[in-house]
Order: C-alpha cells, then sequence, then structure tokens
C-alpha cells in the first residue's frame, strides 16, 4: 500500500522553548485506519495540526498526497478532512450554512446532494435548519464531522472523535468510519478511548513525549507485545502459596478461589508447563482454567511507561 | 485563485451583518442623526458659515469618515478576531486558501458594510441639510478607500489581539480620539497656529480633509497630500498583514 502522508524529520518547538515534536517520522498508509495514542500533552494534536496547516513546523518536511504542505498548500489541504478536538463552532449559523460554508471554504462547487448525503449519514437531517446553539454537544460533534466531509476528503484526520460521546452514538461513529474507509478514504484518529483503536484501528502509532515511540499493525502489535494470563478456578482455597511455587509471580483472588498466572507469549518458554506439573505436586487441584490476551490499553500503559 | 473560498468569508460575514442589522447598521445612524441633532441644529445654528458652507453642511462629511473608520475597525477586527476566539479559525486555516484570500474575504465584507453604512448616513444627512456633492467620483473613491484601509487595520487589530479588551483598546483609546481631533467638526484653520501644525500630525485630518474637499471643494491640506497619505497608510497596513501570514504571528503559534 502506497503512502498518502509522509512525515519526514518533523521537529516542533514552541515560543516558550518547549519541544511538541522531536524528529517525527511517520507514513500513513493510503485507505488504512490509523490510531494514534499517546497520553495528554504528547504531541499528538500538535503533529495534526501541522499536517493540516494549522501550525508552522520548526523543522522537517511533510507530504500528503505527495505534495508538499508548505510549498504545494492548496493540493497538499484539499485532500484532507479536519476534526478537531474542541468543539469550534459557529453558535448562530444553522447547521445547513455551516457545512455548505466549509464546502465554499474548500473550493469545492455547490452540491446540496452531497451535502443532504453527509447530514443524513450522521443522522443531522432533521436538525439541517437548527442554529449550532441549540443542539446537544454529541450532535455538535457530529456536525464538525460533517464539515470535514462536506468537500469530500481523501483523508480524514479525527482527533479525539468520540470524547463526551455516548456509547450508542461513538459506535454509531465507528460505523460512519468504517463506511468511510470502504469508501476509499484514509482517516486518521487520536484517542484517548484504547478500545476505540482496538476496535477501529489497521495500524497503530504511539507518541510520547513528542517521540514516535512505535507503529505497527495492530494484530502484530498484540501478537508481539501482548502478554496472556492463566486463570485457574482453584477446587478449594489456597490462602498461602507454598514455597515452591514462590518464582511463577502469582496472585491469589476471589479469597483464594482463583489463582493467576501472567506469561509472556514473545518469551521461548511460558512455563505453563512446569507451573502445572509444580501445582500437583504441590498438591493444589482446580476445576477449569481460561486464557485471555492482555489489551492494547495494557500495552499502550506499558509502552509509555517506559519510553 | 480560490474564488468559492473568498465568496464564501465574503457572504458569511454579510450574512452576519444582516443577522446583527441593529448593532451594525441602525445602531451607526441613530448615532449619528444624533450628532446632526445636536452638532448641526442646536450648536450650529449659533454659528452661522464656516469657509462658505452652513456649520451643518460644513460636519456631514467628517461625520460620515467618524462613522466608516470606526466600523471598518470594528467589523474587520471582529470579523477575524471571533473565529480566533472561538476557534472556528482552524477551517480558515486549514482550508487550500492562500493569505491574500483570506485578507480579501474579511476585508472585503468588512469594507462594504461600512461603504453601505457610510452612503447610508449621507442619504440620512440629506434630509437634515442641502447637499451637493463636487466630485461625486472622488467622494467614492475617497469612501472605498478608507473603508478599505481601516478595514485593513481593523484586521491587524483582530489578529493582535488577545482578549476583548485589547479589542476594544486601540478603537477607543487612539482611533475616535484621533478621529474627533481630526477636523469632524471643524475646520483645522479654525485652531491657532500651534495647534494646526499638532493637527497636522493626525492622518485623520488628511482623510477627512479630502473627503470634505469631494463634496465642497475646500480643504486643509491638498488633496493630493490627502491621497498620498491615505494610501501610505494602507500600504503600511498591507505591509503588517504580509508580515503576520508571513511569521504566523497570533495564528500559527
Amino acid at each position: 500500500m502506497s503512502s498518502i502522508i509522509s512525515v519526514a524529520n518533523l521537529s516542533k518547538t514552541y515560543g516558550s522553548g518547549f519541544k511538541a515534536l522531536k524528529n517525527v517520522n511517520l507514513d500513513i498508509k493510503r485507505g488504512e485506519i490509523f490510531a494514534l495514542l499517546g497520553p495528554n500533552g504528547a504531541g499528538k494534536t500538535t503533529l495534526i495540526s501541522i499536517i493540516c496547516g494549522i501550525a508552522n513546523p520548526s523543522e522537517g518536511r511533510v507530504l500528503v498526497g505527495g505534495e508538499d504542505i508548505q510549498t504545494s498548500y492548496r493540493k497538499a489541504r484539499s485532500l484532507i478532512g479536519l476534526v478537531p478536538q474542541e468543539l469550534h463552532t459557529d453558535a448562530f449559523e444553522s447547521v445547513w450554512a455551516t457545512v455548505s460554508f466549509s464546502r465554499g471554504l474548500f473550493g469545492k462547487q455547490k452540491n446540496p446532494a452531497h451535502i443532504e448525503k453527509v447530514l443524513k449519514d450522521l443522522s443531522l437531517w432533521d436538525k439541517k435548519d437548527n442554529k449550532i446553539i441549540t443542539l446537544s454537544g454529541g450532535m455538535k460533534r457530529r456536525v464538525m464531522i460533517a464539515k470535514a466531509l462536506s468537500h469530500e476528503p481523501q483523508i480524514l484526520f479525527l482527533d479525539e472523535p468520540t470524547a463526551g460521546v455516548d456509547v450508542e452514538l461513538r459506535k454509531g461513529m465507528w460505523e460512519v468510519v468504517r463506511t468511510l474507509q470502504q469508501s476509499g478514504v484514509t482517516i486518521i484518529l487520536t484517542t484517548h478511548y484504547i478500545e476505540e483503536a482496538e476496535e477501529m484501528a489497521d495500524r497503530i502509532g504511539v507518541i510520547n513525549k513528542g517521540e514516535i515511540v512505535l507503529v505497527e499493525d495492530k494484530a502484530t502489535l498484540m501478537q508481539k507485545l501482548g502478554k496472556k494470563r492463566l486463570t485457574l478456578h482453584l477446587q478449594g482455597k489456597v490462602t498461602t502459596l507454598p514455597e515452591s511455587l514462590a518464582h511463577y509471580a502469582l496472585d491469589l483472588c476471589d479469597n483464594g478461589a482463583t489463582m493467576i498466572y501472567d506469561y509472556d507469549t514473545k518469551g521461548e518458554r511460558t512455563g505453563i508447563t512446569s507451573l502445572l506439573s509444580d501445582l500437583r505436586t504441590a498438591g493444589i487441584r482446580f476445576n477449569d482454567l481460561d486464557t485471555t490476551q492482555s489489551s492494547l490499553e495494557d500495552i499502550f500503559v506499558d509502552l509509555v511507561r517506559t519510553s | 485563485m480560490n474564488h468559492r473560498a473568498i465568496r464564501a468569508i465574503y457572504l458569511f460575514e454579510m450574512a452576519r451583518t444582516w443577522r446583527t442589522v441593529l448593532q451594525s447598521i441602525v445602531s451607526p445612524v441613530v448615532s449619528t442623526s444624533l450628532y446632526f441633532v445636536v452638532f448641526g441644529a442646536a450648536i450650529g445654528s449659533r454659528i452661522s458659515q464656516v469657509e462658505g458652507v452652513s456649520y451643518g453642511t460644513f460636519i456631514v462629511p467628517g461625520l460620515i469618515m467618524l462613522s466608516v473608520l470606526t466600523q471598518s475597525i470594528a467589523n474587520a477586527s471582529f470579523g477575524i478576531y471571533f473565529p480566533k476566539f472561538t476557534g472556528t479559525i482552524y477551517e480558515i486555516l486549514s482550508a487550500p486558501i492562500s493569505y491574500f484570500e483570506i485578507v480579501l474575504g474579511y476585508v472585503g465584507a468588512a469594507a462594504t458594510k461600512s461603504i453601505i453604512l457610510g452612503l447610508i448616513i449621507l442619504a440620512t444627512a440629506g434630509l437634515f441639510v442641502p447637499l451637493h456633492i463636487h466630485h461625486p467620483v472622488w467622494m467614492l473613491t475617497f469612501l472605498v478607500l478608507t473603508a478599505v484601509t481601516f478595514s485593513l487595520f481593523g484586521f491587524v487589530i483582530g489578529i493582535w489581539a488577545d482578549g476583548f479588551e485589547k479589542l476594544q483598546m486601540i478603537p477607543m483609546l487612539v482611533v475616535t480620539p484621533l478621529t474627533f481631533l481630526g477636523g469632524s467638526f471643524y475646520s483645522i484653520d479654525m485652531l491657532p497656529p500651534t495647534w494646526r501644525t499638532v493637527a497636522l500630525l493626525n492622518p485623520v485630518v488628511y482623510l477627512i480633509s479630502g473627503f470634505r474637499w469631494s463634496f465642497y471643494e475646500i480643504a486643509d491640506v491638498s488633496v493630493v497630500v490627502s491621497i498620498g497619505m491615505t494610501l501610505t497608510f494602507l500600504v503600511i497596513c498591507l505591509a503588517v498583514i504580509w508580515w503576520i501570514f508571513r511569521t504566523g504571528y497570533r495564528l500559527k503559534n
């Protein structure tokens, strides 16, 4: 898959001296959903702002669809739709007027049929004549998505798209994002909801303290870095563990009715066989067992802590 | 050139005017009419003539300039400050639109509003005093040049301001006094020689003088100097705006 966005040696230092981005290199593949994860202040929004033209870079180069964002900014920007993190709206405009304004701003010919489709897809059609100030937070968020989609972009940036949005609406947005991807739109989303990245993304990038810590296919990432957990449901309650099991770092839960063992799938030996053997020797029996893969959230927290 | 973007910004800004028509158009017309009542009828009746025209007639160009100057600055500064305040500026900055086109949209709309306002005030003045415009083309030229120049100035203030106080500071503390002292209500020939020299340092004197000349062929300073000063201020404002966009001052940093 070819790159639709190519970021090379990008740095940003603010007037205060704060380095928001440090030599960032990143390629976004055409047609993918890329999730950019990072704690608050990691540089996610700064990176997006530079790619979209809202902030000037201090160093480095960004190509969007092969066009330089500075020397060929018109071509580069016309490919991008941006939904920023904050709810920036024209309070006294109607939904229809503000979405149509965005299309005009991007130099596109009037196309009421397209605006109508966007508003219907986002369940905003019956609010088209309402002033934005009268809408709920979730609706305002969808208006911002509608504005970004009004000019038929090839790339959509969603900066924390579901922050403050209820679960049902969030799932509705995921559907919209999936439909957009199917129509060929490349989507870059930043999120605090790890489950969102886990649910949606093809690839995941982690940024921390202005540096890209990792970029990986989601499945590979989870497989490569994922820890697994073995849960043993014991026949009787165990209050203290025998000395012979001390080196397994076991946890007892449910007042000793459940024993938990975390192991690394990357390791040559998982230690499961010897653990089961040692349990039998120690006379500890179990009724059932199950294993679970650690979530992306666990991986993310580990990465940020160590970087 | 992204004509559709310029049009979108222009129409968006004009729509704001019609939405706030009371504040944008009616309020300045009412306050100008009050000036006519106070200075034209009440005080003016005690003043015979100024340079051959009745006092009420004499103050018309100055009053129009007073409104055009202040409204151009107010419209343009608010037009660009408000998106900065609400955050909607992100869309302008991320759109495929050049700095020149952004300025054309915002300043074009602000200047249009001021010109419409100036013409409405002119028509209003016609209800109070007899008017004869000797050089209508020059009158329109001065009106348009002043509206554009001070809308550019307002745009600069709107970018510079990082709070509502700063947005009001220059218009209230600098522009309004300069306008009042710039010969709106008197000819600077009426001042003592020392104050007349001081008055010539006020750029507004040249605008009002040139504008008044287009009405009555009476001027405090040469018309050529008036046009030269207006154009100089226009170029200064353009240079500042060029620098703002080149550096991203208060927009992209």
